[in-house]
């Protein structure tokens, strides 16, 4: 039988959280306990963190704006970005944070109501964080795809329905 | 007005062919809504977008015109290194490969170049539909030799020394195969060497499922030692890159072999699609990644399927290769055309009889796990529910 795949495992999980333990024991080739306990395992050691939806904002009907900004920052001595990177993402409008390499620092999503609701938080908490250079918003207009599904896409299956 | 009854007009070899045991199916798959698929040999998976935008790419640059009758030297030298690479043959590109319209066509060609008026082919079975019609069409006689659930669906030399005769001239290989998922490993692919070594006959290997191995490594036919020279090597894209609607394949042999084929292709079809050899040339300088992603897939469903047949009752030898499980029906009852359709009525469940695919097939079924692992699981539902009610008919 051989240990786990966790890679594989995650995959599966990653693809649909709701499939069975036992279906992805089969899928493994692996006993149940065995998948269990390296889900439990996983969650304890919060390599996995949550099992969220995906969803189509734009099919909901929802306007909830997002947006991504760049952010400038002043490294500090001996704690580099962590700490503004910090002061930014305790905020709950703040969706995720990313550290970049290249022209800006900080990558920040956030999302609100409206634009403007948007633009003066950033203006009023960003922008004023000391250490904070300089920041620019762009707004998410449309989109095409997310965490690898297309959302614009019908699973059609055009194969004949039986061949040899 | 035509003087005589139309069949006169006709070509009796070609009218007494049987039909494809897969038509009848076919249409009535085909007349009712709402059915889950598992009767289908190709991938559900899409042809990789780099090799769709490789094709794009060749089109845009104008190649919209026939290669060479062989195939674009690029792709035969491109299936060279890949052969070499990763099965230990080598094959002089420029004249010992050939690039056809599918494996399909170069199983005709290999059956049409080779056989005499009433010469014998071994096919074992149950078999791909095609071999036996084209071995037919091509004035040869096809030979059925039977592969049993105890071996695992492998063939054995037992079974065909009880059907070679004076006059067999070539042995048919598919493996893994279709519709079993049997593979065949290299001792007992060596002692099929020596059998066609002793009855000195071609050797016919449609290695189209090569790729798809999932237990142990696929041994091609011709690395075997002495077997290069006997034997026809057939290969494509179709199964291994999702490529089933390009129409590109190819075949490997000695240069005189290959020669001959060429000329029946030079004159039927001319070339392979451009189009087709352009993707196939992308595939496979750049499709490992997305080929391994697609295998390690099809690895997962077919253990959730073999899983779910043993547990509801259709006992399931364990496929090594392919994206088919073939469990045997016998708790049922049923002959493996009645499971079919009752099935279908019943469940809405559409997997192919065994008996399509010649008569050892008998008391089995052909499930392709080449479809979501959502209708996978639905379908395997829907015939565990089915199995429990045919138990329980047949008990009261
Ligand atoms: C064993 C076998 N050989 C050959 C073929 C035909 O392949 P191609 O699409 O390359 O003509 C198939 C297709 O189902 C097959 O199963």
């Amino acid at each position: 039988m051989g240990a786990i795949d966790k890679k594989k495992l995650l995959d599966i999980l990653q693809d649909d959280c709701r499939i069975s333990h036992e279906q992805i024991a089969l899928m493994l080739g692996q006993d149940v306990e065995t998948v269990k306990s390296a889900i439990k395992e996983m969650e304890d050691e919060r390599i996995i963190l949550k099992y969220p939806a995906l969803i189509n904002p734009e099919k909901l009907g929802d306007d909830t704006v997002t947006a991504m900004i760049d952010v400038k920052v002043v490294p500090q001595r001996d704690v580099g970005f962590d700490q503004v990177a910090e002061r930014i993402y305790r905020y709950p409008e703040v969706r995720s944070v990313f550290l970049m390499s290249g022209g800006y620092d900080l990558s920040v999503v956030i999302e609100g109501r409206t634009m403007k609701e948007v633009a003066l938080f950033v203006a009023q908490k960003l922008a004023v964080l000391e250490h904070v250079q300089s920041t620019a918003t762009h707004f998410v207009l449309k989109r095409y795809k997310k965490d690898g599904v297309i959302y614009d896409e019908k699973e059609e299956d055009y194969r004949l329905q039986v061949s040899p | 007005m035509m003087k005589k009854p139309m069949e006169e007009y006709l070509n009796p070899t070609i009218v007494n062919l049987p039909p494809s045991g897969i038509r009848r199916f076919f249409d009535l798959v085909a007349n009712t809504k709402g059915v889950i698929s598992l009767g289908v040999g190709e991938p559900d998976f899409i042809t990789p977008w780099h090799i769709r935008e490789a094709c794009f790419y060749a089109l845009e640059r104008g190649y919209t015109m026939y290669t060479s009758n062989f195939g674009t030297p690029e792709l035969r030298k491109e299936i060279a290194k890949y052969a070499a690479k990763r099965y230990h043959v080598e094959y002089e590109p420029l004249s010992e490969i050939l690039i056809t319209v599918g494996a399909s066509e170069a199983v005709d060609l290999a059956m049409r170049a080779m056989l005499r008026p009433g010469e014998e082919v071994l096919v074992p079975e149950p078999s791909y539909v095609s071999y036996a019609p084209t071995v037919t069409m091509a004035g040869g006689v096809p030979v059925g030799v039977p592969t049993y659930v105890k071996d695992d669906f492998q063939l054995t030399v037992e079974a065909l020394e009880q059907k070679v005769t004076g006059n067999t001239k070539m042995l048919v290989l598919c493996y893994p195969n279709n519709p079993t998922g049997a593979i065949m490993t290299r001792p007992e692919l060596e002692a099929i060497a020596q059998f066609a070594e002793k009855h000195d006959l071609l050797v016919l290997a449609d290695e189209i499922y090569a790729e798809l191995t999932y237990e142990g490594s696929h041994v091609s036919f011709p690395s075997i030692a002495g077997m290069k020279d006997r034997t026809i090597l057939i290969n494509g894209f179709s199964k291994s890159h999702a490529m089933t609607g390009w129409r590109v394949g190819y075949v490997c042999g000695n240069k005189e072999f290959v020669a001959q084929m060429t000329k029946i292709h030079q004159y039927t079809m001319l070339c392979a699609p451009i189009m087709g050899q352009m993707a196939a040339l992308e595939a496979l300088r750049n499709g490992e990644a997305e080929k391994e992603r697609m295998v390690d897939q099809y690895d997962q469903r077919r253990r959730f399927v073999v899983g779910r047949f043993n547990e509801m009752g259709l006992t399931c030898f364990n496929p090594r290769g392919a994206f088919y499980a073939f469990p045997s029906i016998s708790v049922t009852g049923l002959s493996s055309d009645a499971f079919c359709e009752k099935l279908l009525a019943e469940e809405k469940v559409a997997v192919v009889p065994g008996t399509a695919f010649g008569q050892s097939g008998e008391g089995f079924i052909r499930v392709s796990y080449a479809s979501s692992l959502a209708n996978l699981t639905a379908a395997m539902d829907k015939m565990e529910a089915f199995v429990k009610r045919c138990q329980k008919r047949q008990a009261s």
